[in-house]
């Protein structure tokens, strides 16, 4: 273990040391395609709750890098979303939707 | 080459008389109808796709439903689903055009149904008739 003076004169400028190591957590929940994981196959338009989720505040359709949907289920669920808009079953634009 | 093309589409032809494809419309009838217009309007429908050949195999009434947007300056309206089989798209071309015709319908959507749909739809109706 090096002492301060010495890390205090450490090779690469502007790197920030500490005398302890900081315990936060880095490594993130791995996100899953929830289609794939629970075996759903066919995404419905006629259920405006479950389409909730994958949806923001405004109403918009949420990338997939966000939810973590496959491109497979992610096409499905986008088409499902459109058809339930058409149906008045879920809003084309809205505000605090959630 | 040619030969073989004419052997799959007889192949396909021939298995063709054992499966229809599936459909299913969801409809929005003016919330201002009195239940006998409702009824009317339904059978009128139904006997419509019956009589284009088409067969039903599910009929659900959703009731009244607040919509999530106003369409028509309405802000709800009777929600009818019918799922139908038919051989080929006739039936929905003519059911399309007359939809369009009648002021008594705020929206119609009609999907077709693969195989994983059916299957859900199943599915759906047996949990539907446990409740009710």
């Amino acid at each position: 273990m090096a002492s301060i003076e010495q890390q205090a004169k450490g090779k690469k400028d502007g790197e920030i040391r500490y005398l302890t190591p900081l315990n936060i957590e880095t490594s993130k929940a791995k996100k899953y395609c929830m289609f794939k994981k629970s075996g759903i196959r066919y995404v419905d338009y006629k259920d405006p709750d479950f389409l909730m989720r994958f949806i923001n505040e405004q109403g918009k359709i949420l990338p997939r890098r966000l939810t973590g949907t496959s491109l497979k289920y992610q096409r499905k669920v986008a088409v499902a979303v459109k058809r339930a808009r058409h149906l008045a079953l879920m809003p084309y634009v809205a505000d605090l939707l959630k | 080459m040619h030969a073989l093309g004419k052997v799959l589409r007889e192949l396909n032809n021939y298995f063709k008389r054992f499966y229809m494809n599936h459909y299913e419309t969801v409809f929005i009838l003016n919330p201002v109808l009195s239940e006998e217009q409702i009824k009317e309007t339904v059978k009128k429908y139904e006997d419509f796709l019956v009589s284009r050949g088409a067969k039903m195999i599910a009929k659900e009434d959703w009731g009244l439903k607040k919509l999530a947007y106003p369409i028509q300056h309405k802000k709800s309206g009777f929600y009818h689903l019918f799922e139908h089989a038919a051989e080929n798209g006739d039936s929905i071309n003519g059911l399309e055009v007359e939809f369009g015709r009648d002021e008594r319908i705020m929206r119609n959507l009609t999907v077709s149904l693969d195989k994983h749909a059916i299957s859900w739809a199943e599915r759906r109706r047996a949990r539907n008739n446990k409740k009710a």
